[in-house]
């Protein structure tokens, strides 16, 4: 994964390693908006580990104070208290740990899963392909959003199950880039050469074929993130997601819908949490897909 | 072409079935019993064993499958176990709400993306190209229901225009949810075509139309569209489906009387064999758009219709 490249410096002649990350890092940072994407995952991310220890989740994210309710934004409450005087800026705060982790540890789910898949069908093609896929197409003919209602309104909403309901939905749609990427690299001739001196199938492809076809798997892990982090508000805004006091973006949305004639503040800062949230991962997954396939552009 | 349509619709069967099956699995683990749903928790148990028999809830699973496909087949989708009215009835009588919101939002997203997709490919790399593909990325990037909630914000409750929620005021009740759900579609359609459109406007017809001396009016409507729409036509149609799940949120967020909000309801009452129905028709619309969206590329593009022969 590495090219050795002759470099002239100084009037001297000297070899250089250059790793294909660096030069993805390189492609990354002269694209502006996929840089600014970046900085805000990172501050989100942050935002998502600090929160939890900053701030305590028993009295100050979901303890109720009817002395303090739906008081508009203030000094004290710089996005304002909900109908149960809570205060909305640590909720929102809160709710990042709680989305991102859900959104990370469902992808990490659903991106093991339709590796295995995925690179089975890619790679031994045939009937291993057809029977794989089929049965993705099956789960692919229902939009990923009823699919995860359905199952959540089977199973009940609980967090595991909703991380069950997002991964079913989003396996398909890893296995299908992860076994289009397999594809284009199974038939090369170092899969070829590998295959002649005698390596198993799993060394192949997880030791070949996998980090030859990565960049579209990236770029599918990280806008994956952002469409479960929106599924899940969604999710949550029609009372079948994380089940309360659990901050939750779509949640807090849906208590405000209730008093958005009088205490409309409710209704803005979680909407924009999840706007920024979701706009920064696409803006870093699209700024990616540039880096890591110069062809593309 | 009609020997292809056939074909089609023989290659939907055994997705159905799949479909169904998966759907069924899904909601047959839901815990409860339908039984005790319906005679409520203070029912005598022999009655329920009773009910449990004549519901045919003790046959095996394979069993109340295939008894549930049989009904299908003849457009029966089962009965409600909240009013114990045919399922079928509830959908059928919601579907045309739910079809005209997704046309109209349909409408609402093409008429937004075209232009912005196609005046950004051929004013490329200027401020109006950064603004267009700026409004596209917010498209994608805020939930439906939340710009459901801003809409009835400003238009309903600051301004008055629009009724805030419900569908009994005829075209008024149609515009903010058709916004809602068409702005959250239009950021896809806008940035395939603005690809496909940069795409085309570099290929060698191009250039030689325009050495012929065409007005580049002309040159975009006539030569370059009717290529660089081909692509367009398939994000329509994945955003239709799409448009689906959505159309379940926006109509939580309008209150409008379609599918989406029958199903959640629904889903509230553990009304399963409700919930079922909805999402089968859900399916069954969605796979019939796909096929709809591939059958208009034959209009579109001769190539392609030549290969449904």
């Amino acid at each position: 994964m590495s090219s050795v490249t002759a470099e002239k410096g100084n009037g001297q002649v000297s070899v250089k390693k250059k790793s294909q990350l660096a030069d993805v890092w390189k492609r990354l940072c002269r694209n502006k908006t996929a840089l600014l994407g970046l900085v805000i995952v990172i501050l989100l991310v942050l935002i998502g580990i600090l929160s939890p220890i900053i701030f305590d989740y028993e009295t100050q994210v979901i303890k109720t104070d009817y002395s303090s309710t739906l008081q508009p934004p203030s000094a004290a409450h710089p996005f304002g208290t909900d109908e149960l005087g809570r205060d909305i800026l640590i909720r929102t705060l809160y709710a990042t740990s709680t989305s991102l982790s859900i959104g990370v540890v469902t992808v990490v789910v659903a991106l093991a899963v339709g590796l295995v898949l995925g690179s089975a069908a890619g790679y031994f093609g045939g009937k291993v392909d057809m029977i794989i896929m089929r049965i993705m197409d099956i789960f692919l003919a229902i939009p990923g959003t009823l699919l995860a209602i359905c199952i959540v309104a089977s199973l009940g909403n609980s967090i595991t199950n909703l991380v069950i309901a997002q991964a079913v939905s989003a396996i398909p749609k890893f296995a299908r880039v992860v076994r289009g990427a397999v594809m284009t690299v199974r038939d090369s001739e170092y899969v070829e050469a590998a295959r002649a001196i005698g390596a198993k199938d799993t060394t192949i492809i997880f030791h070949d074929v996998l980090p030859n076809s990565l960049a579209p798997i990236i770029v599918q892990t990280t806008l994956e993130v952002a469409t479960v982090i929106l599924s899940i508000a969604g999710l949550s805004f029609i009372g079948l997601g994380i089940p309360a006091p659990r901050p939750e973006w779509g949640a807090m949305l849906s208590a405000s819908r209730s008093y958005i004639r009088d205490y409309s503040y409710m209704c803005m800062f979680p909407g924009l949490a999840i706007m920024i949230t979701i706009l920064s991962l696409n803006l870093l997954g699209d700024g990616l897909r540039d880096a890591l396939d110069p062809r593309l552009r | 072409m009609i020997k292809f349509i056939i074909k089609r619709l023989v290659a939907l069967i055994p997705v159905l079935l799949g479909v169904t099956l998966l759907v069924f699995f899904i909601l047959d683990l839901a815990p409860g019993d339908p039984a005790k749903t319906i005679l409520g928790e203070q029912a005598r148990p022999e009655d329920i064993a009773a009910l449990r028999e004549e519901m045919g809830l003790n046959d095996p699973f394979i069993v109340r499958y295939g008894r549930y496909m049989f009904d299908l087949v003849q457009g029966d989708l089962g009965t409600s176990y909240k009013t114990r009215d045919p399922v079928g009835e509830e959908v059928w009588a919601r579907l045309p709400n739910t079809i005209t919101l997704a046309l109209t939002s349909t409408v609402v997203a093409i008429v937004l993306a075209l232009p912005l997709g196609i005046i950004a490919a051929i004013k490329q790399n200027t401020l109006f190209d950064g603004i267009s593909m700026f409004i596209s990325l917010l498209g994608i990037s805020m939930p439906v229901f939340w710009m459901g909630l801003l809409l009835i914000l400003f238009f309903s409750v600051k301004l008055g225009w629009f009724p805030v929620a419900g569908a009994d005021q005829g075209i008024r009740s149609l515009v903010l949810p058709s916004v809602a759900l068409g702005f959250m579609h239009m950021a896809a359609i806008a940035r395939t075509t603005r690809s496909s459109m940069l795409e085309t406007i570099r290929q060698d017809y191009i250039r030689t139309v325009r050495a012929k001396g065409l007005p580049e009016r002309d040159i975009i409507t006539d030569h370059a569209l009717r290529n660089a729409l081909i692509p367009t036509t398939t994000v329509i149609g994945l955003q239709i489906g799409q448009m689906l799940g959505g159309s379940v949120l926006t109509e939580s967020v309008f209150a409008w009387p379609g599918i989406g909000r029958y199903m959640i309801q629904s889903i509230q009452g553990r009304d399963i064999p409700s919930v079922m129905g909805c999402i089968i028709v859900f399916a069954i619309g969605f796979a019939l758009i796909n096929l709809l969206v591939d059958l208009i590329y034959g209009f579109i593009d001769p190539r392609i219709k030549a290969q449904y022969k």
